[in-house]
């Protein structure tokens, strides 16, 4: 008698239990949701505002109508003008590029940096691991603005500089999470059995670590891009960044401070465009989540 | 017959999914009188503890009754505003739930815990309520009660927390009270004494009893009458020696014949072993010592010289509970990790450097016991199979795709399956690729480690018989690992028996399981559930007997 | 219990000593100048007189090897003493002191509100059975940690102090010039709390512990109040320390927009006149906080879970 005789043919085929259709690759589609239509929109324009500001507006940024100076937002001037007659919006549209660069720049270096420390630590484990991983401690340990602005006390002012402080700041977080990602699926189960089925270390760190390392990494790069985001945006606030009449979104705010009680659009429209910016580049953020977590 | 305690009518629950409603509970219908225990029964996604669920009015999110009735004696549940249920809960309906080990607040003291229910319902004093606490932890028989309330649960072991919860459940000898899968998550001797307990104090209150399980063994036991569900729907129902006795629906009859512990009734010689001369693997006296984390020198011995062998060709069945050493060895024998003392041998030699592990690699493969993380979800099924073949350079690419799908319908799964991925398969589908996986380079041993402990019965009826197959087929040698001493029975001709890290007991099978020696062993055996039950044996089994 | 207390300790004072180094490898390794930066920055476009660069040299140290400098500076460090600041010659540690008090009153108040404001949020959103109640409250955190601070606070002044004069627009005067900068610095925070508690209030409603106290009969507001409440707290307790670090870093914003005193402009002007003392004292200090926050969080968590708090006595 042997074992198969006990288990009926109904159960046995294993067709039966369980069986359902394969779903496919295609679900229904998550990025239909008003919020995330929305937030692909306002990336969407303000890439196009990068990339040629010229498409988006004619005014120049940069010499403004002395007579049109402090006039509120109007179909000519969309955002109004400043203290000086430039049209806003044209200055809004053109300091983006140099907003953005800096923003991806920082992201670049932090992302670059980080997971290459988090991939070493994580991966080589033992003394590397603990001096890479206490040395991002003491990082996490000063606040991130004023580890940016010792930064900047170091290098000087301007765009760049402001970048490369920012994304100094940025290096331990990615660490942290390239390093915490590299350690769990370095334990998980389908690792072990890659080690079992014979692969070599340079098979498993390639072909299972990274790609399933990569994933988080990428989600952490869209949320703190947003973090990014404001954080270049306030050092150049503060008047670290661009020299004026250079248009970038952080001073842009900061000229309209001495307007406040007479033009509300100065300071208001720049700074709605960095939060629109940062609300978008976060909702989307979430959304990669949702679905790498899935 | 008096009235019932619990009536329900044609109980329908929809979950809300993503844009559509799934009906998961269809129109079920079921009487609980009182002193009566009803087993309702099925496997995972039958809509049991949906039902069970939804007659305490704790449906999770999403879920909710869309018609039907649940009457408890007069009054009707369904529909009651959540003030009345509150009155319900707790004093009419003691809920026992299923994993004891979370199902405790960690942050607040068991005494208070207990004493929560009383105040709830009772309006006694804090102090009262404190002293009739340790009264219940009393009954449900705790030592030292008045300490235990002190304590925190993460302080006490499985079988201890299940008492409290027991306790709460029938702290104001609710009419009706449901056990939802109460003792899934225990040991199997923790598992039977809790089990006693609850009939005990269940009997002297005279409570209606939900018992909600997918154990048939356990519903035998305990069982006035048997309720079986699939697929949201009763398909049968009766007293508990009738269905599963005598079982009238296809679906009883397979999930009996899918049980291993009632199964087991029917095979009476051990297979006769097919042994070859020399033993396949020797385990020669390991021992194994962990430190503790956190806790500076203090060390636990997960395996204290154990010793066995395993003949070519033959099963070797290590069964103990958790904690017992069980895993480690496992690993000790794939050498994914080092003994510190004793040596293991395949083929009668040891295994000393790199060469000799990389060797022993090759010839021994391993099974995980969760088929769910064992497999990389961005792979596809052809990739997981090909990557032993690949990292041991075996042929060229066509061939070792031809041997992939060979392997694929080796395990009944055929090539279709190949360019799916993980997520894409059902849990007994992934155990399938899994098994695959480690027979891809023709290993003469396969370390089982619970392979089918994730699985539901029917699931794990087929994994089983394919392991059967695939050993008589290619000769393979098995050390089986696993808790669940009736599937150890179905699949072993050899058995060890571990406790805290030594083996207690080694022997055939059938003599380990009939007339233990030592007295772990005894208690381990007699608390299979299924044995109290006196089913006559399975009448219906030989005609569903496939010729497979 | 004493090891541990020792030990965390031990972990806090290394933690500042390394800040410290990194600072001072930010600060005086880069490849900068800072004699050049400072004279510039103390007179700017003037011509550079070699012997005052000399001067300023041999008193800041910076013709010693670098490991002496910081050896040197490591060792007054201890003592309290954090060098002097360039552009006003008054002692880093006095400049410090003084702008202490206006921060810590700023910091903590926007830490009331920020954990009064994030908490309530994300008590009622997981509490409440109405989806719509909850969708409006939970759309309320992505939005608070989109707005740039400079721009909360200058949209604040606009509303409160120029629409309708209802605080006054700078300054440090008493507790009505509190409440704008603090409502400022909160609301970035209290989105961070109200995210973080809110998850982890989800993930604690959804425990079997949860269902085990609704089975004895508690009503919802009983669940949420005696046992969500509790167990999701405490992992959020740990954000505690990077949120302090956070409300300082902040403050820098802050005080500028409303001009107040304290450490935020202390630390403005500091870096716009490169004077690397002062910025070196507030990384410093800024540091100092973040490793006292999270020391007190450490010691107090013990007393807090159960679960941790036997690990030590059983060792």
């Amino acid at each position: 008698m042997t074992l198969v005789s006990q288990a009926p043919a109904a159960v046995a085929a294993p067709s039966v239990v369980l069986a359902r259709p394969v779903p496919g690759r295609r679900r229904r589609h998550p990025l239909a949701t008003p919020g995330v239509l929305a937030s692909f929109a306002v990336v969407l324009v303000i890439l196009g505002w990068a990339l040629v500001p010229g498409l988006f507006t004619a005014a120049d940024p940069l010499v403004g109508v002395p007579a049109d100076k402090l006039s509120a937002p109007s179909a000519e001037h969309w955002f109004g003008t400043d203290n000086l007659g430039r049209d806003l919006y044209a200055r809004t549209v053109h300091g983006t590029g140099l907003s953005l660069q800096a923003a991806l720049l920082a992201l670049g270096l932090g992302l670059a940096v980080g997971a290459l420390v988090g991939l070493v630590a994580g991966y080589l484990g033992g003394a590397v691991d603990a001096v890479l991983m206490r040395t991002t401690d003491v990082l996490l340990a000063i606040p991130g603005l004023l580890l940016s602005l010792a930064v900047v006390t170091a290098l000087g002012f301007g765009t760049l500089k402001v970048a490369i402080a920012v994304g100094v700041a940025e290096v331990a977080t990615f660490a942290r999470v390239m390093r915490s990602e590299v350690l769990r699926v370095r334990t998980t189960t389908y690792v072990e059995a890659a080690v079992l089925a014979g692969a070599r270390r340079s098979a498993v760190l390639a072909r299972h670590v990274l790609p399933n390392a990569a994933a988080p990494i990428l989600v952490l790069a869209t949320v703190q891009l947003g973090v990014i985001v404001l954080a270049v945006s306030s050092l150049s606030f503060l008047g670290f960044g661009a020299v004026p009449p250079t248009p970038e979104w952080g001073s842009l705010v900061a000229e309209g401070r001495n307007y406040l009680s007479v033009a509300w659009w100065f300071t208001t429209l720049p700074g709605l465009v960095i939060a629109a910016l940062v609300l978008a580049a976060n909702r989307l953020g979430r959304l990669l989540e949702g679905r790498t977590h899935r | 017959m008096s009235a019932p305690v619990l009536q329900v009518r044609d109980l329908v629950v929809e979950y809300e999914g993503r844009g559509h409603a799934v009906q998961a509970v269809r129109g079920v219908s079921f009487d609980v009188h009182a002193g009566e225990v009803v087993a309702l029964v099925g496997e995972s996604g039958s809509g049991k503890s949906t039902t069970a669920h939804a007659v305490v009015g704790l449906l999770a999110g999403g879920g909710r009754v869309v018609g039907g009735s649940v009457r408890l004696h007069d009054g009707e549940l369904v529909g009651l505003p959540p003030k009345a249920w509150q009155q319900v809960r707790g004093a009419r309906i003691g809920l026992v739930p299923q994993d004891p080990g979370i199902a405790l607040n960690p942050v607040a003291r068991i005494g208070d815990q207990v004493a929560e229910v009383l105040r709830i319902h009772g309006r006694v004093r804090r102090a009262a309520a404190a002293q009739q606490a340790v009264e219940i932890l009393r009954s449900v028989g705790l030592s030292d009660p008045e300490a235990r309330a002190r304590q925190y649960p993460h302080e006490l072991s499985g079988g201890m927390r299940q008492r409290v919860l027991i306790g709460i459940a029938l702290a104001l000898e609710p009419s009706l009270v449901i056990a939802d899968e109460p003792t899934s998550a225990l040991d199997v001797t923790v598992q039977s004494r809790v089990l006693d307990l609850f009939d005990d104090l269940t009997a002297r209150t005279g409570s209606a009893v939900l018992f909600i399980t997918h154990d048939l063994a356990v519903a035998a036991d305990r069982a006035d009458r048997v309720v079986v569900m699939k697929d949201g729907e009763i398909v049968e129902e009766g007293l508990t020696a009738q269905v599963l006795g005598a079982p009238s629906h296809p679906y009883t009859r397979s999930l009996l014949a899918a049980a291993p512990q009632l199964a087991v009734r029917e095979r009476v010689a051990p297979r006769a072993p097919s042994v070859g001369a020399s033993p396949l693997l020797d385990v020669l006296s390991v021992s194994k010592t962990f430190r503790l984390p956190g806790h500076a020198g203090r060390t636990v011995q997960a395996v204290d010289d154990v010793s066995f062998s395993v003949p070519r060709g033959g099963a070797f069945g290590l069964v103990g509970e958790s904690g017992s050493g069980k895993s480690t060895i496992a690993r000790l024998v794939l050498q994914l990790t080092t003994p510190d003392s004793g040596t293991v041998l395949l083929d009668g030699a040891p295994v000393v450097d790199a060469a000799g592990r990389a060797l022993l690699r090759r010839r021994s493969q391993l099974v995980h016991q969760n088929p769910f993380a064992s497999l990389d979800p961005r792979f596809t099924v052809a990739k997981i199979i090909d990557e032993p073949l690949r990292s041991h350079r075996v042929g060229s690419r066509s061939q070792r795709r031809d041997r992939v799908v060979e392997l694929l319908e080796q395990v009944a799964l055929g090539a279709a399956y190949a360019s799916r991925r993980p997520g894409e398969l059902s849990g007994g589908q992934r155990q399938r690729v899994a098994i695959a996986r480690a027979l891809a380079l023709e290993p003469d041993l396969l370390v089982l480690d619970e392979p089918t402990s994730a699985l539901d019965v029917s699931v794990q009826a087929q994994i089983l018989a394919l392991l059967d197959r695939l050993r008589r087929d290619r000769a393979l040698t098995y050390l089986f690992i696993s808790h669940d001493l009736a599937v150890v029975r179905q699949v072993a001709d050899r058995v060890g028996v571990l406790h805290d890290g030594r083996l207690v007991e080694v022997g055939p099978t059938a003599d380990v399981f009939d007339h233990p020696q030592d007295p772990y062993t005894a208690e381990l055996v007699g608390a299979i559930p299924g044995r109290r039950a006196d089913l006559p044996v399975l009448t219906a089994a030989p005609l569903e007997r496939s010729t497979r | 219990m004493t090891g541990y207390v020792l030990r965390r300790l031990g972990a806090a004072v290394l933690v500042l000593w390394a800040a410290f180094t990194v600072s001072f490898a930010v600060l005086y390794l880069l490849p900068s100048d800072p004699v050049s930066i400072m004279l510039d920055a103390a007179n700017p476009g003037g011509t550079v007189d070699p012997a005052q660069v000399a001067e300023l040299s041999a008193r800041y140290g910076f013709d010693r090897p670098p490991l002496e400098q910081y050896l040197v500076l490591l060792g007054r460090a201890v003592t309290g003493d954090l060098g002097v600041s360039v552009s006003s010659g008054a002692p880093v540690s006095q400049l410090l002191a003084d702008a202490f008090p206006q921060t810590l009153a700023l910091t903590s108040f926007a830490l009331g509100i920020a954990l009064l404001l994030g908490g309530t949020i994300a008590a009622v959103s997981s509490w409440s059975r109405s989806t719509r109640l909850r969708g409006a409250l939970l759309a309320l955190p992505p939005l608070g940690v989109s707005m740039p601070t400079f721009w909360i606070g200058l949209l604040l002044l606009q509303l409160f102090s120029f629409r309708l004069p209802l605080f006054p627009a700078v300054g440090n005067q008493g507790f009505p010039s509190l409440v704008l900068p603090a409502v400022t610095l909160a609301i970035p925070l209290s989105a961070v709390v109200a995210q973080v508690l809110a998850r982890s209030m989800r993930t604690a409603w959804d425990a079997p512990y949860v269902e085990t106290a609704l089975a004895k009969g508690a009503s919802r507001g009983r669940v949420q109040w005696r046992h969500v409440t509790r167990n999701a707290a405490l992992p959020a307790l740990t954000l505690l320390g990077i949120a302090v670090g956070n409300l300082l870093a902040g403050a820098v914003v802050v005080e500028t927009v409303f001009s107040r005193a304290g450490f935020g402009g202390l630390v403005e002007k500091a870096v716009r006149a490169q004077d690397i003392p002062v910025v070196q004292g507030v990384v410093v200090v800024g540091a100092l906080v973040f490793v006292v926050v999270n020391l007190v969080v450490d010691l107090a968590y013990p007393a807090l879970d159960p679960r941790i708090a036997r690990i030590p006595a059983t060792a």
